[in-house]
């Protein structure tokens, strides 16, 4: 048990905190999300004991799938101990005394925010996104009323517009996180905010994927082995963020990197955001071009003077 | 070094820690009872219950101390307590014209059976800081002469109303009409008024005062007079299966109001005044009236009439009302968003040497064009 | 609950549910979303604390304890709903109302599956609520030994076969035309004597060929 999760320690509750009644809600929500994928099936959101907009979405969904043999892995940003990843993680080994983990590998459930780890993930796995808005439409149309029927017409005429009007603007489209994705040929989806990089890993995922969205009171789902499509047009078809430069710790190529300023004078350097992935490379001897710099030692995971 | 969202578990230990010193504040002062809290400060706990959705004083007075008197942080730990606690079925309704009455004005009447009784409240009082409360030991004990009301005697101005056809009847629902409840079932819209309502009882006063204030003026106008507000103790009754009858569970106290409303009439329907509705825990007038107000706005439809403003727009004002929700989006921006902010950073810069490109090409081409001159 | 327990039974004891409702209930749901997200694959369910009156199946049983409460509806095929003792049973452990008609059901539970009512009795769901629709749920299944199809679709990786009975005849036609009017339809939940398999609206079905 870590530190935060005495922050839980206030009684006794049920393995997972959830109640028996309000785990079978939400494992009704994710049959119907798992075999209707990328449609949003309502559900009877529970209040949590952390705020909505902090995962009580995500943490519905992990508790009603969790076992006590499950191994759980959570990450925020992509890494296991930023501060919120920590506090999820703490409420789980509170209230479910599970196994948890730091490495993707290992971990049977993954609860993120934001990301998707680099290594790929398998069969044995699911994937737990907190969502903030699952709703692709809803800043185009703010009324729940018409985007389920925008959703029952399959009417995507405005999405589209909007994505072309960013062409017309700025030559490409504008949106870099949270970019939208055509289930199974079916349901415009919001992959929740991952950055675009992210989205060709959700098609054809191995792992099944679930979405929950807490204070919007929304679960939805990507089977595994299921057709994703990130939205585009033929004339300028969906590509995904470049970085130049490999990862300054471990010199992993074609992933996601976090810039970490080192200074005020322009300082910078590019790591790896799935903070596993790296930590694993640089212990199989990879070392990026700024391993040995005083500056990203600090950055590298060596101990921190941690402050508040 | 900037380590605020690697900090990790000795960062949160520490913060929480801290946290509590502060709220603890200055040890040589003693420390706040539960009993002080609700007895002395019984807005902030009747609107923290009713917010919370719990009726429970102590609980509410530990919220309070708890959430260093945030009221909001306050209804939000009587929430998450609220969803832990077993649910044996919904009471029966209460009966508000059979209220032990300590508070009873009518806007729309010089008197009416029953009187008007003041009861405690701040109406009427001057607004001046008063000094005498800042002694330790403030003034105590004063008599009060109080006149007790004869409860059989109060009835409500709208029955009177209703008595001569004046008064919409109330809406009638058949025994076994399920109850709405917006914590078991998502809501979806349009939403019924037994949701609105509830969504409403739960929601933040100061949204709902807001709403309530737009109407007046100018923005979906109701014609609102404050038919009666009454504040009193009424009773809790469940029918429990096994016995076959109703228990008194015990009792709560309320503040009910009924806002009375002009309505000119249509084809099916003849002129006749129209309610809005308003039940909250404690003495939360302000809250009572603001929710009676947004309830009749939000009636428009079934009223024939327009919808012009925010305060009758229901997916609005109910997607909106609960603070619970509202103050965890909004906070959550302080979550570490630094992935998403790192795509954008990349467009942007793309985006910006893209513009200056093309003003370059713009500039050499006008300086081309002039050569060519 | 304590009190149904006498009016219920008829001096006949009730048999049990779950002996650990909280982990039993978490395995059992486990196997079936794998089963569900991974169309014709199939996973054994650890029945060896029910005995459910008969003719309901103790893999039946325990899905009806891990999905079903008072928020489901459930409908029974007519031997179901004739033996007393079954719903007994199900009231007691699950709370679930049982309903007449198969179109109000959130679950049905059939274990006469040869004489299975079409399809398209059930609920279908409806264009902007596609979840609102009935999950059927066949019994007394044996699984590889009928005619086979063909599954593609969302959860399999290129194509599977899938073989199960007893169905009806015209099966595989209702079931090919219920998936096509995806995102409406039914789900399809197969239990065998250990093991089961499901068949959400999303897969598309072909004749296998031989
Ligand atoms: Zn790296």
């Amino acid at each position: 048990m870590n530190d935060t999760a005495e922050i839980y320690d206030q009684g006794e509750y049920n393995f997972a905190y959830l109640d028996e009644q309000t785990k079978r809600m939400i494992r009704r929500a994710i049959l119907k999300g798992i075999a209707i994928p990328g449609y949003q099936v309502p559900f009877a959101s529970r209040e949590m004991p952390m705020p909505y907009g902090w995962g009580t979405g995500g943490v519905q969904v992990t508790a009603s799938i969790l076992g006590k043999d499950d191994c759980l892995k959570m990450i925020d940003q992509g890494s296991d101990d930023t501060t919120n990843a920590v506090s999820l993680r703490g409420f789980f080994e509170k209230t479910a005394g599970i196994r948890t983990t730091y490495e993707t590998s290992e971990a049977t459930v993954i609860q993120t925010r934001h990301r998707i780890p680099e290594k790929n993930l398998t069969e044995n796995q699911v994937l737990v996104f907190q969502v903030p808005i699952p709703e692709p439409l809803r800043f185009l149309e703010p009324r729940e009323t018409e985007t389920r029927k925008m959703h029952a017409l399959e009417d995507y005429g405005l999405m589209h517009v909007k994505l072309y009007e960013d062409i017309a603007k700025n030559g490409h489209i504008a949106t870099t996180y949270a970019y939208p994705v055509k289930v199974n040929d079916r349901y415009v989806m919001d992959p929740s905010p991952t950055p675009k990089f992210d989205n060709p890993k959700i098609d054809q995922m191995e792992a099944l994927q679930l979405y929950g969205a807490g204070r919007e009171k929304r679960i939805y789902a990507i089977p595994p082995y299921t057709k994703v499509k990130s939205l585009d047009f033929e004339d300028y078809p969906f590509e995904v963020q470049k970085f130049d430069k490999p990862c300054g710790l471990c010199g992993a190529e074609n992933v996601y990197l976090d810039e970490v300023i080192l200074d005020d004078k322009g300082g910078r350097m590019f790591v790896c955001s799935d903070s596993d992935y790296c930590e694993e490379r640089r212990a199989e001897g990879h070392a990026g071009p700024m391993a040995a710099d005083p500056a990203a030692i600090q950055i590298g995971g060596a101990t921190v003077e941690e402050t508040i | 070094m900037y380590v605020a969202v690697k900090g990790g578990e000795k960062a949160i230990r520490n913060a929480h820690k801290l946290l509590a010193k502060r709220r603890r504040g200055d040890t040589s002062v003693p420390s706040l009872t539960l009993e002080q809290i609700a007895q002395q400060l019984s807005h902030s706990v009747a609107r923290v219950m009713g917010e919370g959705s719990l009726y429970d004083e102590t609980l509410a007075a530990l919220a309070i101390k708890q959430s260093r008197g945030d009221l909001i942080e306050a209804a939000f730990l009587m929430r998450a307590y609220r969803t832990t606690l077993p649910r044996f079925g919904y009471s029966q309704p209460v009966d508000t014209a059979k209220m032990l009455v300590e508070r009873r004005v009518s806007a729309t009447y010089k008197d009416l059976p029953g009187g008007q009784v003041l009861g405690p409240t701040f109406d009427y009082s001057h607004r001046l800081l008063d000094f005498t409360l800042a002694a330790e030991e403030d003034n105590t004990g004063q008599s009060v002469e109080t006149v007790q009301a004869d409860d059989d005697a109060m009835p409500r101005v709208t029955d009177l109303l209703g008595d001569e056809g004046l008064m919409e009847p109330d809406p009638v629902t058949g025994e076994d009409t399920p109850v709405g409840d917006l914590t078991r079932e998502p809501l979806s819209f349009p939403a019924d008024r037994d949701l609105r309502l509830q969504n409403l009882a739960r929601g933040d006063e100061g949204f709902l005062l807001a709403l309530a204030y737009s109407t007046q003026r100018g923005y979906g106008r109701t014609h609102p007079f404050a038919g009666e507000i009454r504040y009193g103790e009424v009773e809790i009754e469940f029918f429990a299966e096994e016995l076959g009858f109703a228990v008194t569970l015990g009792s709560i106290k309320v503040t009910e109001c009924q806002m009375v409303n002009q309505f000119q009439g249509s084809a099916k329907a003849a002129p006749t005044f129209t309610r809005g509705y308003g039940l909250v825990f404690g003495q939360v007038e302000r809250k009572a009236m603001s929710m009676a107000m947004v309830d009749r706005s939000m009636r428009w439809q079934e009223l024939g009439e327009e919808q012009v403003a925010p305060a009758q727009d229901i997916e609005f004002v109910l997607s909106h009302s609960d603070n619970i929700q509202a103050t965890g989006f909004v906070e959550h921006l302080k979550l570490p968003h630094y992935v998403d902010f790192q795509a954008e950073l990349d467009l942007v810069r793309r985006m910006r040497d893209e513009w200056f490109e093309k003003r370059r090409q713009e500039e050499n081409g006008d300086a081309a064009q002039e050569a060519a001159e | 609950m304590e009190t149904s327990i006498r009016t219920t039974t008829k001096n006949t004891p009730l048999a049990a549910g779950f002996q650990d409702p909280v982990h039993n209930a978490q395995t059992c749901f486990r196997a079936i979303m794998d089963v569900m997200a991974r169309p014709g694959s199939r996973k054994v369910i650890d029945t060896h604390d029910l005995s459910p009156p008969a003719p309901l199946t103790p893999v039946a049983a325990a899905i009806a304890l891990t999905l079903f409460d008072y928020d489901t509806p459930v409908w029974l095929d007519r031997s179901l709903n004739s033996s007393e003792a079954v719903k007994a049973f199900l009231r007691f452990h699950t709370g679930a109302p049982i309903v007449g008609e198969a179109v109000d059901a959130s679950f049905a539970l059939v274990s006469d599956p040869e004489h299975l009512i079409p399809l398209a009795s059930f609920n279908q769901g409806s264009a902007e609520y596609p979840d609102q629709s009935t999950t059927v749920i066949l019994t007394g299944q044996e699984f590889g030994t009928a005619p086979s199809v063909t599954l593609t679709g969302p959860g399999i990786k290129d194509t599977t076969v899938f073989a199960t009975g007893p169905v009806p005849p015209v099966f595989w036609d209702q079931v090919a035309s219920n998936n096509n009017q995806f995102p409406r339809g039914i789900d399809l939940i197969f239990a065998g004597e250990t093991e089961i398999a499901a068949l959400p609206r999303s897969t598309r079905i072909s004749p296998t060929e031989v």
